[in-house]
């Protein structure tokens, strides 16, 4: 099967040795698996639940990224697949209508319904580009949480505003996640179970997405994104490829969402809102869209930025003495302002792909010789005969 | 291999086509001549499937392919190149190539196609890793043309390959497209610059106004009185 030829530096493999490659394998191996103790040593219980966060909201930024950063559809409703998986599992695993559905179950059936909601969604929107696109999709990520919020009447489904509570944990293999359990004379607190879950499962989102993104499939999400009707005149099935990039992106959010019900033991349609679409496409683009590791770091940064907020408030506290100004209103602050720097200063994102990078340049470069009254493109067209 | 029959198309309430015959037989090169508003872009697109077709029919190979979506025409080994060439802009030349041969599953055919796309043109193989967008318009226009023959076409819609080059160029893009005709792919040329797309195809269609109001070989349009003083300027 031909491949898009990988530009240098975008492969993992990219001037390292077999020898180093092992050893920074083993690295990241350990890394990740003791994360959770340097983390509660260093920082404290609370920081173990953000990095279960961090885990989750990598699923769903890579979910998301299939659509807008793969395939290039906008799509501001994305939290309503996160709303389906989460009501799916809340559902049948909850007293609300006294179901015990096995996780193992669950997690492939909140996989498999936000998928269909996906398709759902792409199917209508076939023929739309861009900010219309956009409009559609932010009505049917609303659409599904007014849903959730009013279906508590003729019919008790989602229980209204008050939301699903008492959500049973997952369990694995007969193991509760919501329980510490003792390895040896290690403890092993719930917060620790999930990491490990999640960090299971996201290795997967990832692994997954890197696959897609360099088969046959990703390269026709490529040529949808960057001009659709060339696309189809290379023999592209536009339509089939734009439903399949929504109902994979869908589907991810579809198992972060089950997972997260479970997490949390509550949901609540106010979970689920626009601010929270954003906020993950926030993630993607700030990350670098199309790019697995900046979308990851994406994820991580926005997960824990707010939360390091929080120590302003003591911050000023030990420097003047009191609290000037609350950390709830400065965090959305300086949150914007660090979109507005990295928009600013590194338009393609963080830690953007290549190819983006690339486009990026080329675009700054196409916009200062325009401004100079240079022409770009070198050569005329008499010069280009032979 | 591609027959049109009573071909009618056209935009909202304006009927571009008032319905046409033509037919491109198999290895030939047929030229579709006239003026601005004539109808040509819009009957390539009515072959092509990118616009429906309000009446008549499309047949190709003597399979009825009127109502069939774009990507299963090209799956049928039809290829257009758009007015404005239609390229990925913000790919590299090579990838654009690549994306030509999107359907084939030849590792070693689609290989040997790409050596001889820049054995063609020269031309693509120096800038094979810049940006599509910033070649120059004749550069362009190659790639146009080498990203669809990475598909193995076996018809060829060309709609108005001169369109902005210097004479030098076109001369360049009308060779290539002499040497593609040579290999038996059937081809139908659009084209305003009516001279060299007569010199070059064995057969060609005058339209005008929607409707096809001369045809025969080349030979014959290029001596008749009518095509002299309207399209030749003589």
């Amino acid at each position: 099967m031909p491949r898009l030829p990988i530009p240098a530096g975008m492969s993992d493999a990219a001037g390292r040795s077999p020898l180093a490659q092992g050893a920074l394998l083993a690295l990241a191996t350990a890394a990740l698996l003791l994360a959770p103790f340097l983390v509660d040593a260093l920082l404290g219980r609370a920081w173990v639940r953000v990095l279960d966060l961090v885990m989750l909201y990598t699923m769903l930024a890579l979910g998301l990224n299939i659509v807008v950063g793969f395939a290039g559809l906008l799509d501001l409703g994305y939290i309503a697949f996160f709303a389906v998986g989460a009501y799916l599992y809340a559902l049948c695993a909850s007293p609300h209508f006294g179901l015990h559905l096995p996780f193992w179950l669950l997690l492939p059936a909140a996989a498999l319904v936000a998928g269909l909601f996906g398709m759902l969604l792409g199917a209508p929107t076939l023929k739309l580009r861009g900010d219309y696109l956009a409009i559609v999709t932010l009505g049917f990520g609303e659409i599904i949480r007014i849903f959730l919020n009013n279906m508590n009447a003729p019919f008790n489904l989602t229980n209204g505003p008050q939301g699903i509570t008492m959500i049973r944990p997952i369990e694995v293999a007969g193991v509760s996640m919501a329980k510490a359990h003792a390895i040896g004379p290690l403890s092993i607190p719930s917060l620790y179970n999930y990491y490990y879950l999640f960090l299971v499962l996201t290795l997967l989102v990832v692994f997954v997405s890197a696959r897609l993104q360099h088969s046959r499939v990703g390269r026709a999400w490529v040529a949808i994104r960057e001009d659709e009707s060339a696309a189809r005149a290379s023999g592209v099935n536009t339509r089939n490829l734009k439903l399949l990039a929504f109902a994979m992106g869908a589907s991810f959010g579809g198992i972060a969402g089950s997972l997260y019900a479970s997490f949390q033991g509550f949901v609540s349609p106010e979970s689920f809102g626009l601010m929270e679409s954003i906020m993950v496409l926030c993630m993607v683009v700030l990350g670098g869209m199309g790019h697995i590791r900046g979308v990851v770091l994406g994820a991580a940064l926005l997960v824990t930025l707010p939360e390091a907020l929080r120590y302003i408030g003591p911050l000023q506290r030990w420097l003047f003495g009191q609290v000037h100004i609350e950390p709830s209103d400065l965090r959305l602050l300086l949150f914007g302002v660090a979109l507005v720097v990295v928009m600013r200063w590194r338009p393609a994102g963080l830690w953007p792909s290549a190819i983006r990078h690339r486009e990026f340049a080329a675009a700054r470069a196409t916009a200062d010789n325009a401004v100079t009254g240079h022409r770009t493109g070198g050569s005329a067209d008499a010069g280009s005969a032979p | 291999m591609l027959a049109v029959r009573s071909l009618q198309l056209g935009y909202g309430a304006i009927v571009a086509l008032r319905g046409i015959d033509l037919d491109v037989g198999a290895g030939e090169l047929v030229a579709v001549i006239g003026a601005n508003g004539a109808g040509k872009t819009t009957s390539l697109k009515g072959i092509a499937g990118v616009l429906p077709v309000r009446a008549g029919s499309i047949l190709f190979d003597g399979e009825d392919i009127t109502r069939m979506p774009v990507h299963e025409r090209v799956r049928r080994g039809m290829r257009l190149v758009p007015e404005g060439r239609g390229i990925f802009a913000r790919l590299t030349v090579a990838e654009n190539l690549d994306m030509g041969a999107y359907l084939r599953r030849d590792a070693a055919g689609v290989r040997a196609d790409l050596a001889r796309s820049y054995t063609l043109f020269p031309r693509l193989a120096e800038r094979r890793r810049q940006l599509a967008g910033t070649l120059s318009g004749g550069e362009q226009q190659m790639l146009a043309i080498a990203r669809a023959l990475m598909g193995r076409p076996r018809l060829l819609l060309l709609d108005e390959p001169s369109m902005g080059l210097a004479p030098l160029v076109t001369r360049l893009i009308f060779d290539t497209i002499r040497s593609i005709s040579a290999e038996c792919v059937s081809i139908l040329l659009i084209e305003q610059n009516a001279r060299a797309a007569l010199e070059l195809a064995a057969r060609a269609y005058v339209l005008e106004g929607g409707t096809v109001t001369l045809a025969g070989p080349s030979a014959a349009l290029l001596s008749s009185d009518a095509v002299r003083r309207a399209y030749l300027g003589e």
